[in-house]
């Protein structure tokens, strides 16, 4: 390739990674302009009122904050589970590699199909109801591939030398993966759950069926409760309620909330991802 | 075959081979290999890249167990106890028989952690007694001087000879009677190396020591006992001066004179 080609391929990726910002970019500021001037103390303390045209979004925060801490409880410890037994202990067959594909494909399937499952399995089958158990279960189900992936490349990145010498120093093999391994990888995992923390926070159509409910007056008070849910709450708003034009300020400020709580989220999680590389490295 | 004329009479044999072959699926690697590996000697295992050093030093320690599709056939005794009988508990067996990486590989934890982790799955729990252990190991292993200011640094802030010599500490740690050492020392330079081989002339007299190495000079300087191993065979083993300067087999006159490999 000559010189002139090379130049203009530099450019044009350039130019898209330029675009991409610029798209993300103009996003948040619109959310931001005219979020804003919904953003006050009582927007975020308190209950809604007049079906969400006045008053705050209290219980949409802390059904979405259930939601994902349950999420995230789920499908964590399931996800590194599995990712543990693909990397570390299944054989290298095609029935595996099957498997491994499934898991993949997985990630890819809408998220209304979950919602339909998560309805039929845990809200019917298993009797829980519309509650934040079907509905944690449902959004684990979809954010459990994000998780087994990016944990299983995290396990396969750590080198065979600490395997092999933790071995010889006669360690069991669940020893050598608890001690010599999974603290290595941690990084990796959290980043699949960092992943699966901005999914789960943000998708409507799983707890659409499973758990949401447009307006509760008061919290939750066990998992077999429903909850009120920040994309929810914004979906109706925008779409279904009579005022929607009148009150676009509340539903800006609903999806800045809804942005800033994934980031908060987010940002915790990378907080325990740098430690955990500073911590380890190699 | 080996015949025992090769050693002194009352010469102690800790690890016995006989008709040991490997295969890593339908490739056999290893054939038929017997032989002796004599009490607190240096025994090196020399021969061409590919001729099956460290796959034959891994089957003393059952290190190929992880190799999907992996074979042995054959018979290794150590101390009298067939290592491949049916309820043979590997931990115990890679307590007695210690293991050094061509490639070091300190864990990325402090210089103390990496030491006290043997003890430490081994269920030591006693702070104290863990100290000594890492003292004693850090000591036997002559790096004790260099670290001994800087237990709970990392050991990867360590020099690549600092770091091997880690790993015979952490190894040592453990208990060992014999160390298993596949070429210890070849990603070193020349300073670290004689250090390195020093160590390993300290260590015999307390230990039973097999060692790979390419090196032939090194071979020379450290062994007792040099086994010259040719395309998945044994072809003989001697004493090291004799394999040097008089051996029995034309192919090892031919490796060790440089004509090949
Ligand atoms: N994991 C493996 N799978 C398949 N074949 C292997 C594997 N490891 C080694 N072999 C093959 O077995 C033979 C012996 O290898 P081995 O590593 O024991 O040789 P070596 O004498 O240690 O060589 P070197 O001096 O290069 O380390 C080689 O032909 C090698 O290609
Ligand atoms: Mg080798």
């Amino acid at each position: 390739m000559n010189n002139t080609a090379d130049k203009f391929i530099l450019l044009s990726l350039r130019l898209i990674t330029y675009a991409i910002v610029l798209v993300v970019g103009y996003i948040l500021f619109d959310i931001i302009r005219n979020g804003f001037s919904a953003l006050n103390w009582q927007f975020v303390s308190s209950f809604p009122r007049r079906s969400g045209a006045a008053g705050g979004i209290f219980p949409a925060i802390v059904g979405t904050f259930y939601l994902v801490v349950g999420t995230i409880a789920v499908s964590l410890p399931l996800g590194v589970g599995g990712a543990i037994y693909l990397a570390e202990y299944a054989e290298q067959n095609r029935f595996n590699s099957l498997i491994r594909l499934a898991i993949i494909t997985l990630a890819g399937v809408p998220s209304i199909v979950f919602g339909l499952f998560g309805l039929g399995i845990f809200v019917l089958f298993f009797g829980f109801g519309p509650s934040i158990l079907a509905g944690s279960l449902t959004l684990a189900c979809m954010v459990l591939p994000t998780i087994i992936v990016a944990s299983e490349e995290s396990l396969r990145a750590v080198p065979k030398g600490f395997r092999d010498a933790s071995l010889a120093l006669g360690a069991t093999k669940w020893e050598m993966i608890r001690t010599n391994v999974l603290p290595y990888s941690l990084s990796g995992m959290i980043t699949g759950a960092i992943l699966g923390i901005g999914r789960a926070a943000g998708e409507t159509a799983p707890i659409l069926l499973t758990v949401a409910a447009f307006y509760l007056p008061r919290l939750p008070k066990s998992v077999f409760d429903q909850v009120m849910a920040l994309p929810y709450h914004l979906y109706i708003l925008a779409t279904q309620h009579p005022e929607a034009e009148r009150i676009r300020h509340m539903q800006y400020g609903t999806a800045l909330i809804l942005l800033l709580l994934v980031l908060g989220l987010s940002l915790g999680a990378i907080l325990l991802r740098t430690h955990s590389r500073k911590k380890f490295r190699w | 075959m080996v015949e025992h004329s090769i050693y002194p009479e009352n010469q102690e044999m800790v690890i016995t081979t006989s008709q040991v072959n490997f295969f890593y699926g339908q490739t056999q690697a290893l054939f038929g290999i017997s032989l002796l590996i004599p009490a607190k000697q240096v025994t090196a295992l020399i021969g061409p890249s590919g001729c099956g050093k460290s796959t034959f030093l891994r089957c003393l320690n059952r290190m190929n167990d992880t190799i999907p599709h992996g074979r042995v056939e054959g018979e290794i005794f150590i101390n009298a106890k067939d290592i491949y009988a049916p309820g043979t508990d590997v931990v115990e067996l890679r307590k007695e028989v210690g293991m050094v990486f061509q490639k070091s590989n300190p864990f990325p934890k402090s210089i103390f952690d990496n030491v006290a982790y043997g003890p430490r799955i081994h269920g030591e729990k006693n702070p104290k007694r863990l100290a000594e252990i890492v003292e004693q190991s850090l000591q036997q292993a002559a790096i004790w001087d260099e670290v001994k200011d800087r237990l709970h640094a990392n050991a990867m802030g360590l020099s690549g000879g600092q770091q091997q010599r880690l790993c015979i500490a952490r190894a040592l740690a453990v208990g060992p009677k014999i160390l298993l050492m596949d070429e210890p020392a070849s990603a070193l330079d020349p300073k670290a190396t004689t250090r390195i081989e020093d160590l390993i002339g300290e260590l015999r007299t307390n230990y039973t020591i097999v060692i790979v190495t390419h090196n032939m000079q090194q071979a020379a300087r450290v062994s007792d006992y040099t086994a010259f191993f040719y395309e998945g065979q044994l072809i003989e083993c001697d004493q090291t001066p004799k394999i040097f300067t008089n051996p029995r087999q034309k192919q090892t006159e031919d490796y060790i004179t440089g004509r090949f490999g």
